[in-house]
């Protein structure tokens, strides 16, 4: 929790005396991993973060699209990891919290939340089913409260995570372009602590959370009061709208530390802030306690005087505090008194910049041991070990999940969670498509085909809307930095991604880099999570409800491609294997001719095979449907495979297109022009899911106890702690 | 003709429930802040979903002794309609103005999903344009949504007709399946569920038809042709 010995040095030469305590807990907050991204810093530059629709201003928290009209977008992902881990229930509602603010913070509304969720082997791990049904209920009922439908997101359960839970928020937010906050201060501004009331919780957050989890410091976890946030967030609105904001910032990782020198830097300006004025929750507050402290719900606003009392009935209205703490000055320094006296004076620049460090990397001897291939015995009739995919606890149904959230609130949810990418509309008559995917099982085994397969796979997911890919949010999670290996895993991510990035022309508009993520048992899988929006011109026409009859046909090629699979990894208990890599000339082919049957009308839906394949892939389009379907395996293009492999590899640009069949010479027709590899592999109708091969089943299951076993699973092992292999072999 | 819609702190299907009032069935609507009084001009009174007070207490708990409950009474007694959604129907139950209590739902969770809804009643300023037994699909949203009356205001809801809406199948263990009711006057009427969710087509994945007939009533109750 203080600063290293070289940093120490570097403070007290700057200033060229000792520094006070404050001073020393506020150069500790901000230069902590967590808030300064001192080991990351230098190579997220390479991620392309600049495109038609990005609009950049100076000291945003969220990244800003222009989606015609008058109207943006904003977006953000971060993650609150640590603190979940500890206190699941209040680490991950304020995390939904800490991103909701950066979204207000630009002036606009949120309009979505997005989670995706990590915890240890829920099967055998109590802990972890504890980690996850507390972490859910605390997004539940922080989302819920404050009206902002969560309407997608991924669950996924992994041995590397044990002891540790993984929780990353994603939020949208809309608004007209003349409205976003400009973040300019003019001389004798004042700065004002909006909000909650600062108290002894989250004490030294950011630097926990920069550290390895050792201790479970509580106190160090932040208390949720979705309640507070919601007044905040109808009382900025209104500043905004009555022109009474002239900056603003949120109060996160830091606490007020970060939020003042970081404004501070962000102006070239300097504030004088004197802590006795800050509204606390405990009378005996010192003021390194009050710098640092990480209470939620707080915003920081730059006003001038004559506004300040409009503000001020804002906020009388809404029965929210609202100090005026210091001033705005032009000497560039953050200056804190506590009273007369001065407890700290930095220069902003200096305290909101750390040095940036150059960590040295090195390939992972891991790498080199992991096995590459490895055959299974095959067998005549795999429904057994689809049943046993699909009542997986990563691939059976998340209803348990998305029914406790409240994901219709808004009334701008076209498409609802449960399928690939959730669909909002825009009061512009266009229609906004999100999806966040990971995927670590791949990112361990190749952390750079790894990543680019999470941010294709959202890709995907998004297309599969009829939606063109306009931005995307990185949130790269490793572990210990200082160990060359796990940052050569991240540095290999970030280049993955920003090949991909380039290449697509997607800009990075939003990100998060979190490090120290380490289990008991070492480090977590390099888990980057890649979120990508996409922009609909008119109403999506798909999905529509698939009838008997209408046909099936797949884009892409089924590949020798199943490391970190979960056929490999869940049946087999076998981590090794080929990863999955993206072709990135097919993947935009692909991208570009399933755009274009969509927008043509020509077909149904679309769907994306990923965890679990084309199998079960397919079998997700039943269940949805209610309709049972014959597949031909023989069909499928690609490599000569095994069975097995037709079935559960994992290679990625793939898509399931179902069509009424008068159409196909159409889309024929252009998947031809386009030289897409692509084929008819069956047909909808019955009751029953199946497979053939060779005209011989491979497999035949019942599509209404399959559903049930798909949709109920994971409540059953959730609630009863019932697994389904321990009654079905 | 205007509606009023109020506002509690921590209310947040107002802006919905406006949009539908205003851009999709053309009335003019309102909104009321808690701590104001409702003029004498207005025709329907709205309380509509959300979380006031931060669900602190009970749901509705406190939002019930807002001063401007004291004039949405008023209107009751002079028989202008009056819809609770969703934490709207629980603020009208802590007030008193609708019998029964809302309860933890049996799963104990939150719930979001879509439902059937059946017409009990088609007497009500809100149900006026429903055919009974008339199935409406609509989403619920809540937590507190378990509807409960004991036996014996149970045989009076059932003699005064009372009982507005049933859903189709059991949801989360509510008395005889109740998802709405209202007051003997039948001017007054909660719900769980959420008609202003499902009105539109855009959002509404089934059938909007039958929602609107909510908001159709109550145009119908008005006298204003649509």
């Amino acid at each position: 929790m203080s600063l290293e010995e070289r940093e120490l040095n570097e403070l007290k030469s700057k200033i060229g005396r000792d520094p006070t305590s404050t001073e020393l807990q506020i150069v500790a907050a901000e230069w902590s991993e967590h808030c300064s991204y001192k080991s990351s810093k230098k190579h997220l530059k390479m991620l392309p973060m600049d495109g038609p629709l990005v609009i950049n201003e100076k000291g945003y928290d969220s990244g800003v699209l222009d989606v015609g009209d008058g109207y943006v977008i904003t977006a953000h992902i971060e993650s609150h990891n640590h603190p979940s881990a500890v206190e699941p229930y209040g680490g991950a509602a304020t995390g939904v919290g800490g991103v909701i603010r950066d979204i207000l913070s630009a002036g606009t509304r949120p309009i979505a939340i997005f989670d995706g969720l990590r915890f240890g082997n829920i099967e055998k791990d109590l802990q972890a089913r504890w980690l996850f049904k507390n972490a859910v209920t605390g997004i539940a009922d922080y989302g819920n409260c404050l009206g902002i439908p969560t309407i997608g997101g991924e669950v996924e359960f992994d041995e590397c995570y044990e002891n540790y839970a993984m929780v990353d928020v994603a939020a949208l937010g809309f608004g007209k372009k003349e409205n976003l906050i400009k973040n300019h201060v003019e001389k004798d501004d004042i700065v004002v602590l909006m909000g909650g009331s600062t108290g002894r919780d989250g004490i030294g957050g950011s630097q926990f959370a920069s550290d390895s989890l050792e201790s479970e410091d509580r106190s160090a976890v932040q208390i949720p009061d979705p309640f507070i946030e919601k007044l905040i967030i109808e009382a900025v609105l209104q500043a905004r709208n009555d022109g009474l904001i002239h900056a603003m910032k949120d109060l996160g990782g830091g606490g007020l530390s970060c939020a003042v020198s970081e404004t501070a830097d962000a102006m070239e300006i300097g504030i004088e802030m004197d802590v006795d004025k800050v509204h606390t929750r405990e009378s005996d507050m010192n003021p390194d306690e009050i710098m640092v402290s990480e209470s939620q719900e707080r915003m920081l606003v730059v006003t001038s005087e004559t506004k300040f009392e409009k503000l001020q009935e804002i906020c009388n209205k809404f029965r929210i505090g609202c100090s005026v703490i210091g001033h705005v000055k032009f000497d560039n320094n953050v200056h804190i008194k506590k009273g007369e006296n001065t407890i700290a004076n930095l220069p902003a620049d200096f305290v909101a910049n750390a040095t940036l460090l150059d960590l040295p990397s090195k390939e992972p001897t891991y790498l080199k041991t992991i096995q590459t291939e490895k055959k299974f015995d095959l067998i005549s009739d795999y429904s057994n070990v689809m049943t046993k995919l699909l009542a997986s606890p990563n691939i059976a149904s998340k209803i348990w999940v998305y029914s406790q959230y409240d994901h219709e609130v808004g009334i701008r949810t076209v498409v609802k969670p449960g399928t690939d990418a959730s669909v909002l509309r825009l009061d512009n008559g266009k229609y906004l498509s999100a999806k966040i995917d990971g995927n670590p099982k791949q990112c361990y085994i190749n952390p750079r085909e790894g990543a680019i397969g999470c941010f294709e796979e959202a890709c995907r997911n998004v297309v599969c809307t009829g939606a063109r890919p306009i931005g995307m949010l990185d949130h790269l999670q490793f572990g210990n930095p200082n160990d060359p290996e796990i940052f050569w895993t991240f540095l290999e991510s970030l280049k993955g991604l920003t090949d991909f990035a380039k290449s697509f022309e997607i800009p990075c508009v939003g990100g998060k880099v979190s490090l120290y993520n380490e289990t008991p048992k070492g480090s977590i899988k390099p888990t980057p999570v890649i979120g990508v929006i996409g922009l609909i011109d008119k109403k999506p026409s798909v999905p529509q409800k698939i009838s008997k009859d209408d046909c099936l046909l797949i884009i892409g090629d089924t590949k020798d491609e199943l490391g970190g699979s979960e056929y490999f990894e869940y049946v087999h208990k076998f981590i090794g294997g080929k990863c999955p890599a993206v072709d990135f000339e097919d993947s935009k082919k692909h991208m570009e001719s399933v755009l274009d049957i969509i927008d043509k009308n020509l077909i149904k839906s679309a769907h994306d095979c990923s965890k679990g394949g084309l199998a079960i892939a397919v079998s997700e389009i039943c269940m949805t449907n209610q309709i049972g379907c014959n597949i031909s395996l023989d069909k499928v293009p690609g490599e000569k495979l095994d069975v097995d492999r037709v079935l559960f590899s994992e290679s990625h640009s793939r898509y399931l297109i179902s069509f009424d069949k008068k159409n196909f010479s159409q889309i024929e027709d252009i998947l031809n022009a386009n030289k897409v590899s692509f084929k008819q592999i069956g047909q909808f109708g019955g009751e029953q899911i199946q497979f053939t091969k060779d005209s011989k089943l491979t497999i035949d299951l019942n599509l209404k106890k399959t559903h049930e076993i798909w949709l109920h699973a994971l409540t059953n092992l959730v609630l009863h702690g019932k697994k389904f292999s321990d009654n079905n072999g | 003709m205007k509606v009023g819609v109020v506002v509690f702190p921590g209310s947040n299907c107002d802006r919905d429930m406006y949009h539908v009032l205003t851009d999709v069935f053309h009335l003019d609507a309102e909104f009321f802040w808690h701590e104001k009084g409702l003029p004498e001009n207005i025709d329907a009174v709205i309380l509509p979903g959300g979380f006031s007070y931060g669900d602190r207490l009970r749901a509705g708990a406190i939002a019930s002794h807002s001063p401007i409950i004291k004039d949405v009474k008023k209107m009751a007694e002079k028989g202008i309609p009056v819809l609770g959604v969703c934490n709207g129907f629980q603020i009208l139950v802590e007030s008193g103005l609708l019998p029964g209590v809302l309860l933890k739902n049996d799963s104990l969770n939150f719930m979001c999903e879509w439902i059937n809804l059946i017409v009990e009643n088609n007497q009500t300023p809100f149900t006026n344009q429903f055919k009974l037994d008339e199935k409406i699909p609509i989403p619920i949203a809540n937590g507190e949504g378990r509807y409960y009356v004991d036996d014996e205001t149970m045989d009076k809801l059932k003699k005064k007709n009372q009982i507005v809406f049933r859903y189709s199948e059991v949801v989360n263990g509510s008395s005889n399946r109740i998802a709405g009711v209202c007051n003997e006057d039948g001017n007054v009427v909660g719900m769980m569920p959420h008609p202003e969710r499902a009105v539109e087509s855009d959002i509404n994945p089934i059938d909007n038809k039958p929602s609107s007939l909510i908001f159709e009533s109550l145009l119908t109750k008005m006298g204003v042709s649509k």
